[in-house]
């Protein structure tokens, strides 16, 4: 591992300017209360998460039927099926699709499928230009950066940075920061792209096996005006993303933006199960090693993710390091789960990068258990000889984040904080009592703390 | 071997023994008490402005006087005064649309929990329609609207047609500092009307 690209030489980087760390934190934070208050409107909610990771766990247990049943719906809905086994043939995939439409103008809504597979710099290196159309990846496109965030891909810039960007790329006013404004920009910015590209590339959310049809949500509306507007729409998903029903969106649907940013459902919902009239639809099934996290039992239960971020925004580490930190498309708890089993020497220091305080599992919709998986990814990274770096991020890594002299200054008393910063604690009413007695908070799991112990010298 | 068939093999490999895929729990189901005031509520909520109206002579007013002023179009079947020319824009490109002022559309079924309203290309000439107009008006009938997403999917078949979405309040995004800002790629506003 080289040394600038650890999770904590990074986010050692993020928090050096402490008030900016603090608005990151606080932000995320109001999202995980957002998700608290839909939660909580819904009757049978624990019953939903319960259903959906049973549907999920039903689902990857049969996986190899469901994709094949998906495929044969998909043909016969007249959509073109491709199967990329890695990154490299994903991308010359949509590269030999592109160049087969003779079309150069192309429009991409969000898809962390396509970050993890670095779409946009291969397309780049081929010469064609990609214009991403979330507001949120726009702007850090424009910047040459990478999203922070699954569902909040901006959310590590302020106002004044985007208007910064904004006035650079698109001739917005000086420092004027009002969102409406800069939003409207990119609006009529954006549209022209629409009204121009003839091809548009989106993510799935969900594949339905039994209809060959694929779900879009987004909230901005930039998938639909993309692929309605553009002749050829080439949608990329991970094989993971497949249901048995469409009855089960459903029970999908329900969970996805509440857990996500607390909104009842995305403004759009969007069912593709045929091109229209004229044009041409694409699916690629990409694996790029998710066959093989199928195949480590501990692990598997990773693939049930439906990527809504609720992870992200109650974690602890991830609140105060930053997205970027984590050197990984997906970052935040799950995405410390999944980067080991694509490259393990690259990522060997994000399992280390969690208090494994547990809120993550808490609130996954689909039931994770992440942060027993994190805790397992270590002793995986120990016995495979990945260790050292692992000790070293315990040392001074995670050091940064939970000794921040701030973290413990306000978890002396004020309860909301206290929760916010260690939400463990709340977790199980009986480790309440011991954090007035201690500065450091000790790992709740006992097997990790009998690990560190052993591992420290 | 193509690499379908490797995957395939792969995960047929590597996948754990057969979990038997159980039903959707009836609990899950809760039948709101008043759908029609919780889908009002939630739609208020986000930004969208709801009518409750009995019949249509509203809604045919609103259509003539948006007409006088406007680029519109109306996708509204079966109702006496009020053309649906939908029709026209089955061929007409992305650019054509952009100065589509009003959309006027309506949806079969409505959904209390999250004001959701479905429509797929049987109301939908051109799937352009609702994401490119500025203004977006839906209409539904009262009757169409049920508690939740589990009812909404027993009634609509999702591949009954080749495109269908469900669409909840206007266009928005929060991502600029977690600012909502409404009206982001799609409609700047969104009108409902549940007609009795
Ligand atoms: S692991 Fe769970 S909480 Fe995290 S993004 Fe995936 S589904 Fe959401």
């Amino acid at each position: 591992m080289q040394g600038t690209t650890t999770h904590s030489e990074k986010a050692a980087q993020f928090i050096a300017n402490e008030p900016r760390t603090d608005w990151h934190d606080d932000t995320l934070w109001f999202v995980r209360t957002k998700r608290d208050r839909a939660a909580h409107t819904i009757e049978a909610w624990e019953g939903l998460r319960a259903t959906a990771s049973h549907i999920k766990e039903h689902t990857l247990s049969n996986l190899h039927d469901y994709l094949t049943q998906f495929e044969q719906n998909a043909l016969a809905n007249g959509v073109q099926v491709h199967w990329a086994a890695d990154a490299a043939e994903h991308n010359a995939i949509v590269h030999s699709i592109i160049k087969k439409a003779g079309i150069d103008k192309i429009v991409k809504s969000k898809s962390m499928l396509t970050e993890e597979c670095h779409l946009n710099e291969y397309l780049i290196q081929q010469g064609i230009d990609v214009v991403d159309t979330d507001l949120g990846e726009r702007i850090v496109q424009f910047r040459h950066e990478l999203p922070s965030h699954i569902v909040l891909p901006a959310i590590h810039l302020k106002k004044q940075d985007v208007s910064d960007t904004f006035h650079e790329h698109l001739g917005t006013e000086k420092d004027n920061i009002d969102p409406s404004y800069l939003t409207h920009a990119a609006r009529l910015h954006l549209r022209d792209k629409f009204i121009a590209s003839d091809v548009a590339i989106t993510g799935v959310n969900f594949a339905i096996a039994e209809t060959g049809g694929i779900v879009v949500c987004t909230n901005e509306g930039n998938a639909d005006m993309g692929v309605h507007a553009a002749r050829v729409h080439i949608a990329c998903m991970g094989m993971e993303k497949m249901i048995p029903k469409a009855e089960h969106l459903g029970v999908f649907l329900r969970l996805l933006a509440r857990s996500a940013t607390g909104q009842p459902i995305t403004t759009y919902s969007s069912h593709f199960h045929k091109p229209r009239k004229g044009a041409e639809m694409h699916i690629v099934i990409v694996d790029n090693g998710r066959s093989r996290q199928l195949g480590r039992a501990d692990f598997r239960n990773s693939l049930k993710c439906i990527r809504c971020g609720a992870c992200f925004n109650t974690c602890p580490v991830y609140r105060r390091s930053g997205g970027h930190s984590y050197h990984n498309a997906v970052a935040g708890p799950i995405g410390s789960i999944l980067a080991p089993n694509i490259d393990m020497r690259k990522n060997a220091d994000l399992p280390f990068a969690s208090t494994l305080c547990g809120s993550c599992s808490n609130v996954c919709p689909v039931k994770i258990d992440i942060h027993d998986q994190l805790w397992k990814w270590r002793q995986v990274l120990m016995k495979e000889g990945y260790g050292g770096s692992g000790k070293n991020i315990m040392m001074k890594g995670m050091a940064f984040v939970l000794s921040h002299p701030r973290i413990y200054r306000m978890a002396g008393g004020m309860g909301r904080k206290v929760m916010r910063w260690m939400p463990w604690l709340f977790n199980n009413k009986s480790l309440n009592p011991w954090y007035k007695n201690r500065e450091m908070p000790a790992p709740p799991k006992q097997s990790f703390r009998e690990w560190y112990q052993q591992n420290k010298q | 071997m193509s690499t379908r068939d490797k995957i395939l093999q792969a995960v047929k490999n590597n996948k754990p023994a057969l979990i038997p895929l159980q039903e959707i729990p009836a609990l899950l189901d809760v039948t709101e008490e008043n759908p029609i005031v919780k889908f009002t509520a939630i739609l208020k909520n986000l930004s969208t402005e709801v009518k409750e109206v009995d019949g249509w002579d509203e809604v045919i007013q609103y259509v003539s006087e948006l007409k006088q002023q406007y680029k519109i179009v109306t996708v509204i079947d079966g109702v006496d005064g009020i053309v649906n020319d939908g029709a026209d824009t089955i061929n007409q490109s992305a650019a054509a649309l952009a100065s589509l002022d009003y959309a006027l559309i309506k949806g079969p079924i409505g959904i209390a929990e999250n004001g959701a309203i479905w429509l797929n290309d049987k109301n939908l000439p051109n799937r352009l329609l609702p994401f490119i107009c500025q203004h977006l008006v839906l209409v539904i009938e009262a009757k169409d609207i049920v508690s939740n997403m589990h009812q909404a999917y027993r009634k609509i078949q999702v591949n009954e047609e080749g495109y269908g979405v469900f669409i909840s309040g206007p266009s928005k995004t929060a991502d600029i500092e977690q600012s909502l800002v409404i009206g982001a790629h799609g409609p700047l506003s969104l009108r409902v009307y549940i007609v009795h």
